[in-house]
């Protein structure tokens, strides 16, 4: 038996070996025609569209059940307290005045998330590139940006309060601290992924560590650094509400604040179309990175082939 | 710092014999190679490549032929004994291609020469080249991904050709692609030998290979290695194909085959 499966291998090695140098007398025509199908590739389109879709429709109903009926069964509330959806959208979006202060609370946090990442990333990368230049910097520097991390932010407003002030400044701060950590350890990763013999090629033309840096390090670390900017793109939106919580200085009321200032008023269909505009500005933002990341790294990088 | 010799002046047509009483190119001297962990990988190892010689390596597995490379290039340092070579025209073809995935093959054969400094003009012109020497006209614009294994070989090879190497080290750079292909890619390897005259050293396990490329056969033994056999290979150049069925070839193999046995135990 197990003779058979030898003498198996051995052919099917032998069918890649032919195949290997079949492809080398392709012209480039012949290898561009090995990429898939439009046909195929509609369909993988359709099936991606399909799946979230069936998921919205499901969670619409669910949300359509829990205003008329869920909240008292299971929470014993009344219904008011979470409007229908349709309720939501005409209450937010198609009464003017709802519609344009939620509007313009999203388009502060937007300013603030999207300031707030472009520091993130220039802040985080370069902290991954001195941490990447010697390991005792790295093992020095580590601990503390896991504290960071780990710090609850409503346990140093005080503190940031009286540094940045109340307004837009701080509400920056809070989405760099809670945003910069993925950037910093997947930069750094990705620093590190450029294989043994790439270095061989730089050691063997006495490359300098810039040099190194620039032309081997960062290329081969991109696919990891888009990840880590998806993750913190997200995260930075996240930021940003939170910090107007915080920091409410200044004629700049974020959607967040917004939202509060329904919930007060009791406008609970408008509290939740603010929810709704958060949640749509991170998925555009993780979405556009998604978008970008392809654009810069798709063209060479392995895994963003996509498997049938 | 070790000790570097003048290169003989280079010669673009076959070298003449008179070429093989210059300095050597590449000189080993009583070099031997204990690792860190105390793993003696080369003993005492002596020999010289000349402008003109191909010199092929083979020997077991581990008995320290990639180290020996390795310490040609400077990659690594001897523990004792000395290496006199000029690297500023030094080529090495790794065992694996090596390529740079985000970079076109273009511009990875581009890379010695841009890490060497020359300026883009002349090195776009002479990545130009050595693309269409190896074979690789046409795919100037491919990612390695979009190639196959045996033609991201020859963009490792076109690679190291921009720099003109006067010493050319090969670390069995074809063990992976198949039969077919490697005879190929060893036809080319011939005609930039009899092209540019650089002095090679080449490693294989292949001992086919071996008897075909060279013009000297060296046999390591295990694990430390050094030097258990030494053999000319008379055959002239340009080397057909029919070469490998010839008897002085077949036998010429079976000595080494034997030396090799011999390395084994
Ligand atoms: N950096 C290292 N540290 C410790 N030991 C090493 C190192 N590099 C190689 N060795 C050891 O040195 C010996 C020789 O290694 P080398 O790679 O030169 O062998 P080789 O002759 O090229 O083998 P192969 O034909 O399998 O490629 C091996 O036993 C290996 O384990
Ligand atoms: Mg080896």
């Amino acid at each position: 038996m197990s003779d058979g499966v030898g003498t198996s291998m051995t052919s099917a090695e032998h069918a890649t070996d032919h195949l290997d140098v079949a492809l080398e007398h392709y012209s480039v025509a012949d290898i561009e025609a090995v990429q898939p199908h439009a046909a195929s590739a509609r369909t993988a389109e359709w099936s991606r569209l399909v799946g979230p879709l069936v998921i919205f429709v499901l969670f619409v109903a669910a949300w359509h059940y829990m205003h008329t009926d869920g909240m008292r069964r299971f929470f014993d509330k009344p219904g008011f307290l979470l409007p229908a959806p349709e309720t939501v959208l005409h209450d937010s979006f198609l009464k003017p005045l709802a519609r344009a202060s939620l509007l313009n609370g999203l388009k502060w946090t937007t300013l603030v998330a999207l300031l707030g990442l472009a520091m993130t990333i220039v802040i985080g990368v370069s902290i991954a590139v001195t941490m990447s230049q010697a390991k005792w910097v790295e093992r020095s520097t580590y601990p503390y940006l896991v504290a960071l991390q780990a710090i609850p932010i409503l346990s140093v407003v005080p503190i940031i309060n009286s540094v940045f002030g109340g307004g837009i400044n701080s509400r920056l701060f809070v989405c760099v601290v809670i945003s910069i950590f993925p950037i910093v350890t997947n930069t750094l990763f990705g620093l590190t992924s450029a294989d043994a013999g790439q270095h061989d090629l730089f050691t063997l033309r006495g490359a300098s560590r810039w040099t190194r840096l620039v032309k081997l390090q960062l290329p081969s670390a991109m696919p990891a650094i888009f990840t880590g900017f998806r993750i913190s793109a997200g995260l930075s939106v996240i930021g940003a509400v939170v910090g107007e919580q915080f920091f409410r200085k200044g004629s700049k009321p974020g959607i967040g604040i917004v939202m509060e200032q329904y919930r007060q008023k009791n406008l609970y269909a408008q509290t939740y179309g603010g929810l709704l505009l958060a949640a749509l500005l991170g998925i555009v933002v993780f979405l556009v990175f998604g978008r970008v990341s392809k654009l810069v790294v798709g063209h060479w990088h392995e895994s963003s082939r996509k498997p049938d | 710092m070790e000790p570097t010799t003048t290169t003989p002046t280079r010669n673009t047509r076959l070298i003449a014999m008179s070429d093989s009483v210059s300095a050597p190119a590449l000189s080993f001297s009583g070099v031997s190679m204990v690792f860190p962990d105390g793993t003696h990988a080369l003993s005492e190892t002596s020999f010289d490549v000349r402008a003109g010689e191909f010199v092929t390596v083979v020997g077991p597995s581990g008995c320290g032929k990639s180290t020996l490379l390795r310490i040609a290039s400077g990659l690594n340092k001897a523990t004792t004994g000395t290496v006199s070579v000029d690297r500023s025209h030094l080529g090495y073809v790794f065992q694996d291609p090596t390529l740079l995935q985000w970079r076109n093959v273009q511009r990875n054969v581009e890379l010695m020469a841009e890490l060497e400094g020359v300026p883009k003009d002349e090195r776009r012109v002479r990545a130009t080249e050595a693309i269409e020497l190896v074979g690789l006209k046409g795919f100037e614009n491919k990612y390695p991904k979009q190639l196959s294994g045996g033609m991201r070989m020859r963009a490792s090879l076109a690679r190291s050709l921009v720099l003109d190497p006067k010493v050319f080290l090969f670390d069995e750079p074809f063990g992976a692609v198949d039969e077919i292909t490697r005879e190929r890619l060893n036809d080319e390897v011939i005609s930039l030998f009899q092209r540019n005259g650089f002095a090679g050293l080449f490693i294989t396990h292949s001992i086919s290979e071996a008897v075909f490329l060279s013009t000297r056969i060296i046999v390591m033994s295990a694990r430390p290695g050094r030097i258990v056999g030494d053999f000319t290979v008379p055959f002239s150049y340009p080397r057909s194909p029919d070469l490998r069925f010839d008897a002085a070839f077949a036998e010429l193999s079976g000595e080494i085959s034997h030396a090799l046995r011999g390395a084994h135990s």
